[in-house]
Order: structure tokens, then C-alpha cells, then sequence
């Protein structure tokens, strides 16, 4: 079984986003970086799947040099090696898809990925729409949104969440799955997944893919207008708990 | 153009608001509403799609296109745009409305712009605003490129029927789709039990870090039943394994409406933030008066949650008894 994870680097934000003072970016000086949760998910079904039916996992980032870090992570909780396709620049969705597509086809001389996954959004832009493109690139089914998955004679079976229950795919492989957080619990890495990602390969690459007319581009950053809030403080302790039942009597929810 | 997103026949209200948005965009540059309806399961849906100021329906029939299947409903999406060339196509920001529109955004090498807020019309180019980090924050942004796909962030705009309602004209899109995205075709459902989801409970008793332990949930599910709520809870205790993700509430879990959001615990990372920031009320039980939740609460109790929480419940069945 060969898999394939795409994963983005992204800052990990507190309590509130900085913006910087020109608008174009999150200001990064004080944070640190990770991942979505998603694809830390979509790394822990490779991971898994590789544990069950043997094979590779590897983890594919289109991003700053900076991104080896969030590579190497990926293989010390369980991915087997890690390709960075070196881009600088702020990508757009679709330039984006086309470096990944590229980088895949390489990846690929021998073969199809059984599987390639992805996150059913990244974290920072939301953009909905990477891993369907380079789904349809590679020619190859996709759903997106996976809160269940497991390979089964040729086919990959999905399930995912509705407000009506569960709905079920069972796909066609080599497929292309987009994860979404809650389909496991990631590990933590362990001494001898720190120690293997110090040695992990990681191959390095320029991106190639120039910059396309019309594609959806970002001009400003702003945050929300945030809703002005006193905070009334009902007390200390469990002493304030008739307070709180007064306003729940209030707020009409007692009844 | 409005993709009206349905379950077997079930519109969902998402598309009402895709309307009201599609309908501010149409009256700011002169032309027509048009929607789109894909099965046969939506060809009952035109008449209510006219209320909201449908004046055609595009109806796309094909035997792949029996139950949901997101490459063959992005497909026919792609192929509308192609023969209607619409200015516009606006879809629900769910996760099928966004599904779909990737899917025939890639078919078309077209750029989307998923959840926006905001979208004026410039000749060719579109000016727009959309949710980034799930809504922490907002990206204006523009794009080119002909006809121009996009889906509105939920809850962002009204349902309201049009002012000037319509009979919509009914015609038959003319589709032909590949057998084979049939692969990609829902194939069976497992409904959920009858009850309140976290998504639309009145009430939720949210815990976090602060509870300590899967068995210190017991008092926030006590609370939850007296108050007829659930449990919701933070990514912390979600990792820790404490409780089914299900239950968390935040940018990568569910975004919460009730009437009271109890914050027990929790500290209030942005990311959790805006999942229940469309609370009406929120109470924060926290040990740090400094924490951010409790800064951006309505309420506030500082202490201890083992205590704090078993003593409201006391108290909640005291008056009533
Ligand atoms: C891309 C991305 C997406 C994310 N998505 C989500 C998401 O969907 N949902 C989510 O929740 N998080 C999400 N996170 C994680 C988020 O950043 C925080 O790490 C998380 O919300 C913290 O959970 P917490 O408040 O329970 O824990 P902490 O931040 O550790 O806070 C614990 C709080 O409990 C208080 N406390 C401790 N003991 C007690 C006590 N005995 N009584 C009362 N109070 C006490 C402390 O004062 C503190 O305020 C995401 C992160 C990233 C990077
Ligand atoms: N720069 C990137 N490098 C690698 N994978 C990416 C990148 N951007 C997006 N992806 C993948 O595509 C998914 C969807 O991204 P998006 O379309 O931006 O929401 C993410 O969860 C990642 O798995």
C-alpha cells in the first residue's frame, strides 16, 4: 500500500489572529507552526493503514523552506519520508493543485498511490477545493470530508457526517480521500518516531508552476469587527451558583 | 446561477441563503436569477425556489444522478456553466455546496472562492470577501476569469422570499455524464437517533482542559439534562481522548447556536472561538479571571468547575423541587 498526505504549513494562533501592519499577512513573530488538525488526521490514517497492510507513507508540502519542520513531524508520528516542493510566494488554490499534481506525477513513475489524502480544508485559507483539483488532474474519484475510512479488496470505504446521520462511498482505487478531524485520534510522537525523523529523508525541490492570470487573489486581511462584551461577574465559587440560576431563570431556559 | 443543494428531495435552507445572496448580486448589475436543480428528487423544488426569485429552473436529469455524488453533481454544474454561461454561480458554503463547486471549478480551470461574505460584480473581475481560519478572520480578494464560481459562508446571509416572487419557467438542462462517476455516488446512509444535536441544542455545557479527565464530564452531563442541553467540549479534551470529537465545538469540530453556551474549563483559543461565538449567552466557569473566554463571555464565575458546576445543578433542582 502506497499513500500519499498532502500537508500545509500554517502559524497556530492563540487567543486572538495578528494581522501585520500592511494587511497582506498573519503576523507569525510570536507563533508557532503546525497543521490542520484534518491532515494531522489524514497522517494518522497513512500511518495506520501503512501499520495494517505494510508499504509507505510519504507526506507532500508545497510551501517555505520552513516547511521540513512540519515534514518531519509527519514522519515521526508515522509517515516513512517527506517531499517539499519549495515555493516562497503566497500560492493560490489552483497553482497550488497544479505544484502538487506535478510533484505527485513524479512521485508516481512507479505507479499510482493507492491512496493520496488530503484535509478536507486547510487551516488558514479554507480554500475547499486542493485535493479535488488534483483529484481531477490525476483522473481519479474523490469525496472529501472522510470521518471513517478502511481499504477493502480494491476499494477504499468512506463515511461521513450529515445532520442526518452518516452517509457511506465505497471509491474505486487508486483515490484520492479528503479527511476530516475526528476520523482517528493522531498520536503523539514517541522517542523512536523523533529519532527516525532526524534521519528522515526529505526531498527538496523548486516549485515551477508561474502565476496564473485571473486566479483568486488575496488583497487584504481583516479581522471582524468583534462584538463588544462586559463581562458580569456572578461570583466566586460554588457560591455563585444561585447567581447563575437567577439568569438562566432570566435568560429563559430554566423552564 | 444558485445550485440548489438537496437531500433526496429535501432543500437545504443553506440554498435560501444562496439565494438572497444571488438575488443582491443580480438587482446591483441588472440580470435574472436562475437556479439549478440536479436529480429528479429536486424537480419539486422549483416553486419554492421561485418565492426566493428563481425566474428559470434548470432542472438536470440522468440516472448517475440519483442520490448525491459529488463529482457528478460538480460535473453538471460545470456543463451549466458551459452551456448557460451564467455571470455567476452561487452554492451553499457546506460541505457538499463547496464539494461541488471544487469539483467543477477543477472541470472548468476556473478559480472558486469558497464562503463569502461579501461579492460585488467589476466587469470581469469579482470583488469578494471570504472567511479565512473559519471565520477568525476576513480576506477581501478578487478574481477574473469569465464566469465566476462561488459559494456564501452559512449563516451570513438571510432567508427572506423575494420581494417579487416568481413562477419560474421550468426547463430540462441538457446533461450527459460519464457512467463512471457513478464511483463516487452515496451508497447507503445510517440515519442518527431522534434528539438534540449539538449543532441545534438550546443549551450546550462546553467543557475543557480544565475538566481533567473523561469521568469529570459526569457533573457537566448532569447539568446538560437538567438544563435539556448537551456536552460540548474543546479540541484539548477531544486529543486527550476524553470524549468523541463529535462533541467538539470549533473550526475543525461543529459550530454551536443555543440560547446558553456554558464554558467550563476552556480558555478560549480563537479557534474555539468561532464556533461558539454564535451563542446567544455565554457563562465561563474558569480558575484565570484573565482567561480569554472569560474577557469575551457575557457571564463569568471564577473557580474551580468541580465545584462550581455540581452546585448550580443543586441549585437548578432545589428551586424546582
Ligand atoms: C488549525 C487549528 C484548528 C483548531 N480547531 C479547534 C477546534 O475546532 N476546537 C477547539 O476547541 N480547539 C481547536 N484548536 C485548538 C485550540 O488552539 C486550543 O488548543 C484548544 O481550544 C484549547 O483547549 P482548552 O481551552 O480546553 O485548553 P487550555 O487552553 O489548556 O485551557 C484550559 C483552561 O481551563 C482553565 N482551568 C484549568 N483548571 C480549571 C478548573 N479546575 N476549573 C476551572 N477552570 C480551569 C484554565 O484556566 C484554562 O483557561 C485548533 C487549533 C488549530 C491550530
Ligand atoms: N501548500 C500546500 N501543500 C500541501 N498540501 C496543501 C497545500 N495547500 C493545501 N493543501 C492540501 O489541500 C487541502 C485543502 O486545502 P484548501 O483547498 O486550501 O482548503 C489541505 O487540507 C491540504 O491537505
Amino acid at each position: 500500500m502506497r499513500i500519499l498526505v498532502c500537508v500545509k504549513r500554517v502559524p497556530a494562533p492563540g487567543a486572538r489572529i495578528n494581522i501585520t501592519d500592511d494587511g497582506q499577512n498573519v503576523d507569525t513573530t510570536h507563533l508557532a507552526f503546525t497543521t490542520s488538525p484534518h491532515e494531522e488526521c489524514a497522517v494518522e490514517a497513512a500511518a495506520q493503514l501503512v501499520e495494517e497492510h505494510g508499504g509507505e507513507a510519504i507526506v507532500l508540502t508545497l510551501g517555505p523552506a520552513e516547511a521540513e519542520e512540519q515534514l518531519r513531524y509527519a514522519v515521526s508520528v508515522g509517515a516513512q519520508r517527506g517531499v517539499l516542493v519549495l515555493q516562497d510566494d503566497e500560492s493560490d488554490p489552483q497553482r497550488t493543485s497544479r505544484a502538487l499534481t506535478t510533484a505527485i506525477g513524479e512521485l508516481e513513475a512507479d505507479g499510482p498511490f493507492d491512496l493520496v489524502l488530503f484535509g478536507n480544508e486547510s487551516a488558514d485559507s479554507g480554500g475547499f477545493q486542493v485535493g479535488i483539483r488534483v483529484a481531477h488532474a490525476l483522473g481519479r474519484p474523490v469525496v472529501n470530508g472522510a470521518k471513517a475510512l478502511a481499504i477493502d479488496d480494491g476499494s477504499v470505504n468512506l463515511e461521513r457526517e450529515t445532520e442526518a446521520g452518516r452517509e457511506r462511498y465505497v471509491l474505486p482505487l487508486p483515490a484520492v480521500v479528503g479527511v476530516k478531524e475526528g476520523i482517528n485520534l493522531p498520536r503523539y510522537p514517541t522517542m523512536r518516531g523523533r529519532l527516525a525523523s532526524k534521519k528522515a529523508d526529505i526531498a527538496s525541490e523548486a516549485a515551477a508552476i508561474d502565476v496564473i492570470d485571473g486566479a483568486l487573489t488575496m488583497e487584504l486581511l481583516e479581522r471582524p469587527p468583534e462584538t463588544e462584551s462586559s463581562t458580569i461577574f456572578l461570583g466566586e465559587g460554588p457560591d455563585a451558583a444561585a447567581a447563575v440560576v437567577d439568569v438562566l431563570g432570566e435568560l429563559g431556559v430554566l423552564s | 446561477m444558485v445550485v440548489a443543494e438537496h437531500d433526496r428531495g429535501t432543500l437545504a435552507p443553506a440554498t435560501l441563503e444562496a439565494m438572497t445572496a444571488a438575488r443582491s448580486v443580480a438587482a446591483a448589475i441588472g440580470v435574472e436569477v436562475h437556479a439549478l436543480t440536479i436529480g429528479a428528487d429536486g424537480d419539486d423544488l422549483a416553486a419554492d425556489l421561485g418565492a426566493h426569485g428563481a425566474t428559470v429552473v434548470h432542472q438536470a436529469h440522468h440516472d448517475v444522478l440519483s442520490d448525491y455524488g459529488p463529482e457528478a453533481w460538480g460535473d453538471v454544474v460545470a456543463q451549466a456553466v458551459r452551456t448557460i454561461e451564467p455571470v455567476m454561480i452561487v452554492a451553499t458554503g457546506t460541505d457538499r455546496g463547496n464539494e461541488i463547486v471544487a469539483n467543477a471549478a477543477a472541470r472548468l480551470d476556473l478559480p472558486f472562492a469558497a464562503n463569502c461574505v461579501e461579492l460585488e460584480v467589476d466587469g470581469d473581475r469579482l470583488g469578494l470577501t471570504r472567511l479565512r481560519w473559519g471565520g477568525s478572520l476576513l480576506e477581501r480578494a478578487a478574481m477574473g476569469g469569465g464566469v465566476h464560481l462561488v459559494t456564501v459562508a452559512h449563516h451570513h446571509f438571510d432567508v427572506a422570499p423575494a420581494s417579487v416572487p416568481q413562477e419560474p419557467v421550468v426547463t430540462d438542462l441538457d446533461v450527459s455524464i460519464a457512467p463512471a462517476l457513478a464511483r463516487s455516488v452515496v451508497v447507503d446512509r445510517i440515519e442518527r437517533e431522534a434528539g438534540a444535536t449539538l449543532a441545534t441544542s438550546p443549551v450546550v455545557v462546553g467543557g475543557g482542559r480544565g475538566v481533567g479527565s473523561a469521568e469529570a464530564f459526569a457533573p457537566l452531563e448532569e447539568l446538560a439534562v437538567a438544563l435539556g442541553g448537551v456536552v460540548g467540549c474543546s479540541r484539548a479534551v477531544t486529543n486527550n481522548g476524553w470524549r468523541n470529537h463529535a462533541d467538539q465545538v470549533g473550526q475543525t469540530g461543529t459550530r454551536i447556536a443555543p440560547e446558553v453556551y456554558f464554558a467550563c474549563g476552556i480558555s478560549g483559543a480563537i479557534q474555539h472561538w468561532v464556533g461558539a461565538m454564535a451563542s446567544k449567552q455565554i457563562i465561563a466557569i474558569n480558575t484565570d479571571r484573565e482567561a480569554n473566554m472569560v474577557t469575551k463571555a457575557n457571564y463569568a464565575v471564577i473557580g474551580d468547575l468541580h465545584e462550581v458546576v455540581p452546585a448550580i445543578t443543586a441549585e437548578i433542582e432545589r428551586r424546582r423541587a
